[in-house]
């Protein structure tokens, strides 16, 4: 029984783990040097001596329960590579940060919250002097205090939304998590703004002011002020990475992937923890990722952490229900404002896009350019298709999200490399 | 309310049959299950070719659908790109020479150039070349952008589009939707690998199949391919009928500076998932005609389905088991080139007008194309 863990962050740790206790032979693949995720960067973690690490490493393709794997850093002509027949996989990519895009957010100084946060825990590097975090969700307050621990002066907290609504809300039962976040509201108490967002950034080469605007409801803008900054950090919520589901053929539901109270995908031998399943933090990343990795290896059901999985949903949900993305935000944008950072398409461009009835994902990409670039729609790719959902309104859409995740290449990888697969990894 | 005809299939085929049709003076609704212009058409890498064709019918419906694009498009941007072929053979150079030879007698501008003059128009070509074949002729569109523009004329002209409707049925009282029925006095199929599928729901089956195609792309790189290059291997797998997979190169860049690596050719249904032997003969054999892609890092993989007839000719003209029902479909991967020749004949024949091109080598009733009901 061989279990291929994907990705070395709380859930993919806690998978391999749990998979190699029930007697699997367990492979942890991750794209880092060393385990722990987003969430442990800069604090390296260690994995059960039994599971087979393989770090720096990245599954590119999927075909069946075969897993094609590059070992080495990227774009270095000594990367090697080898096919892992699986018996059992747990997809625990994880989520990246999602940023709506707004006037001047290509800027150079106007950072998302991840890639603030891994400066600051990583390298100890502050993103500015002068910073405003603007965006919605609890996320934003640990990234301010790492900001303020590396010398910082975090002038103010954005949320979009009221951030504590949260909090009367019947089902989020769970005290750590409550005295954690209360802990952080009163540390930051004075710099917490609700209802506000940076709704534009100013500056020549670099931002040297934001427009913060007050917000109604919907996030449309009821006032705003120019603020003097030196940088900016942006953060509203996370997508998950699906691609490797999406090849796998795993079912989707509202933009995660589907899965069963023992993590199992809708595609037999394939399961999936933590963010990629919705957004709850790492200790519900955790505890998913002990149930996918015993059920994985056909180990019994862990009956502790299937009971830290249910309440952890549970308050996941509803603090995703109190942080909303509000469609106001699209009322942000000018004509001139790019989307698509990598391909440079601007709102203007997917507004005659769908002028044209490029109403589908493959046509509005081709004929917007929009999510063509290097980062394939990872960054964009979600606010692209809710602009184009407005834009849209008086017109059949077709979009879909697996149709936007949909990369049967899941990283590059050279020419050459593909050149010299040896036939017996076909 | 009645109309004309009713296209099923939105893609650049049905798109230019309503064009044309629309501007017959019919009124034209076009019909998609799924978005327009989404199926092959915004699958392939837009395809104006006459080099890759032997004479016969299908290179005088290339010919003559090369001449009438332009015209068609005049008011709209759809990238089209006049960057020509290149063909280039590694090893015997006679088979290249015999095919450029029988083109130019039918009208193609096919230069016969040395290795030297190759390497000149494309510096990184590997030094292998033992001869070389230009066609000036030979242009790329954005496909998508190409039906789109089709469409708005049709629209422009009181013609309606219907993304999202779905046929499911024809009778006398006119063509049967997932939306209600729509009464006409003529229908045409125009789903390219889908037609199949779609004849039979419209009692008239024909043997169309779906034959898979892949293309790898690479990060935009500095400018290191100018033309349209490709294999002289490339003429065989088309005209080939194997189910096997074939591979032969097709390399170029697009404007946003990605190279294109086409193309495969397999018979699997309609399959979407990845084969990686695949990507690795395509990779391969880029590499081996431009060696110095072998470092440019390959940044996505998209697939799509070919139209196909056992005879690997397009299908075009009237269905003889059900009155009023045409077919234009059996594009194989030429469906954006051909498509301006399709619409024109399609609509000559059904409006009774006198055709341009011969339109007897198309016909449905052919030998293979009609199935049993």
């Amino acid at each position: 029984m061989r279990v291929v863990v994907i990705g070395g962050g709380p859930a993919g740790v806690a998978a391999a783990e749990a998979a190699v206790r029930a007697g699997a032979d367990t492979v942890l693949v991750d794209s880092e040097p060393t385990l722990g995720g987003q969430f442990h960067r800069g604090n390296p973690q260690r994995v059960d001596s039994r599971v087979r690490h393989l770090a720096n490493s990245t599954v590119w393709a999927v075909q069946g329960l075969r897993l094609h794997i590059r070992t080495g850093p990227a774009d270095s002509p000594t990367r090697t590579g080898e096919a892992i027949d699986a018996d059992a996989v747990v997809i625990a990519t994880g989520a990246h940060d999602r940023v709506v895009p707004f006037p001047g957010w290509d800027l150079p100084g106007v950072y998302t919250a991840g890639a603030a946060q891994a400066l600051a825990k990583g390298q100890g590097i502050a993103i500015g002097q002068r910073v405003l975090v603007s965006g919605t969700g609890p996320f934003l307050l640990p990234v301010a205090e790492s900001l303020k621990h590396v010398g910082a002066n975090v002038l103010g907290i954005c949320d979009a939304n009221t951030g504590a609504g949260w909090l009367r809300h019947p089902r989020a039962a769970n005290p750590t998590k409550i005295a954690e976040l209360l802990g952080y509201a009163i540390r930051l108490r004075t710099s917490w703004q609700p209802r506000t967002a940076v709704v534009a950034a100013h500056g020549d080469d670099k931002v040297s002011a934001v427009t913060v605007a007050k917000l109604n409801p919907d996030w449309t803008i009821r006032s705003q002020r120019r603020v003097a900054v030196d940088a900016v950090c942006v953060g509203h919520g996370f997508t998950p990475r699906l691609e490797l589901a999406v090849s796998a053929g795993c079912k989707l539901a509202d933009g995660f992937i589907a899965v069963d109270h023992t993590g199992a995908t809708s595609v037999p031998g394939w399961y999936a923890a933590g963010e990629v399943t919705g957004i709850g933090g790492a200790d519900l990343a955790a505890a998913e990722g002990e149930v996918a990795g015993t059920a994985a290896a056909g180990g019994p059901c862990p009956a502790t952490a299937l009971a830290k999985v249910r309440s952890g949903r549970r308050f996941a949900a509803a603090l995703a229900a109190a942080h909303p993305i509000r469609p106001g935000w699209q009322t942000w944008l000018a004509d001139d404002t790019l989307v698509c950072r990598c391909e440079e398409v601007t709102y203007r461009a997917l507004r005659e896009a769908i002028d044209l009835d490029a109403t589908g994902t493959r046509t509005f990409k081709l004929t917007s350019r929009v999510g063509l670039g290097l980062c394939q729609g990872r960054m964009c790719g979600r606010s692209a298709v809710d602009l184009a959902t407005t834009l849209a309104a008086q017109r059949r859409t077709f979009f879909t999200p697996a149709d936007l995740q949909r990369r049967p290449i899941a990283t590059p990888l050279r020419l050459a490399e593909l050149a010299s697969l040896p036939e017996e990894d076909l | 309310m009645g109309v004309d005809v009713v296209v099923v299939g939105a893609g650049v085929v049905g798109a230019a049959c309503a064009d044309a049709l629309s501007a017959a003076g019919l009124r034209v609704t076009v019909l998609d299950r799924g978005p327009l212009a989404a199926g092959t058409s915004a699958a392939g890498e837009g395809n104006i070719l006459v080099s890759d064709k032997e004479p016969g019918p299908e290179l005088a419906l290339a010919l003559s659908s090369l001449a009438l694009w332009p015209s068609l498009v005049e008011d709209f941007d759809i990238e089209w790109d006049s960057k020509g072929g290149l063909v280039v053979a590694t090893g015997d150079p006679t088979p290249l020479e015999r095919f450029a030879a029988a083109q130019r007698e039918v009208g193609v501008d096919a230069r016969w150039i040395t290795p030297v003059e190759a390497l000149e128009m494309e510096p990184h070509l590997t030094r292998r070349v033992t001869a070389a074949v230009h066609y000036p002729q030979d242009a790329q569109v954005q496909p998508v952008l190409a039906a789109q523009a089709l469409l708005a004329k049709v629209r422009r002209r009181g013609g309606v589009l219907r993304p999202g409707v779905a046929v499911v049925g024809l009778d006398a009282r006119g063509v049967h939707t997932t939306e209600g029925v729509i009464a006409c006095e003529h229908v045409v199929n125009a789903c390219g690998p889908w037609s199949g599928e779609v004849s039979r729901v419209l009692g008239a089956p024909i043997a169309i199949a779906p034959r898979r195609g892949m293309v790898l792309v690479t990060a935009p790189l500095p400018p290191t391919v100018h033309h349209k290059v490709y294999d002289a291997d490339y003429v065989g797998a088309v005209a080939s009928g194997d189910a096997d997979l074939q591979t032969s190169t097709v390399v170029e860049s697009t404007a946003a500076g990605t190279i294109l690596i086409g193309s495969s050719r397999e018979r699997v249904g309609f399959d979407e998932s990845i084969r990686v032997r695949v990507l690795r003969e395509l990779a391969r054999k880029a590499v081996a005609l431009f060696p110095a892609l072998a470092d440019a890092p390959v940044m996505r993989a998209y697939g799509g389905f070919r139209p196909y007839a056992p005879d690997h000719l397009p299908v075009i003209g009237a269905d003889p088991r059900v009155p009023g029902l045409w077919h234009a479909t059996g594009h194989e991967g030429a469906g954006i080139g051909l498509a301006a020749a399709t619409g024109a004949l399609l609509a000559e024949l059904l409006t009774g007008a006198t055709p341009q091109l011969d339109p007897k080598p198309f016909r449905v009733d052919r030998p293979g194309v009609l199935l049993c009901a």
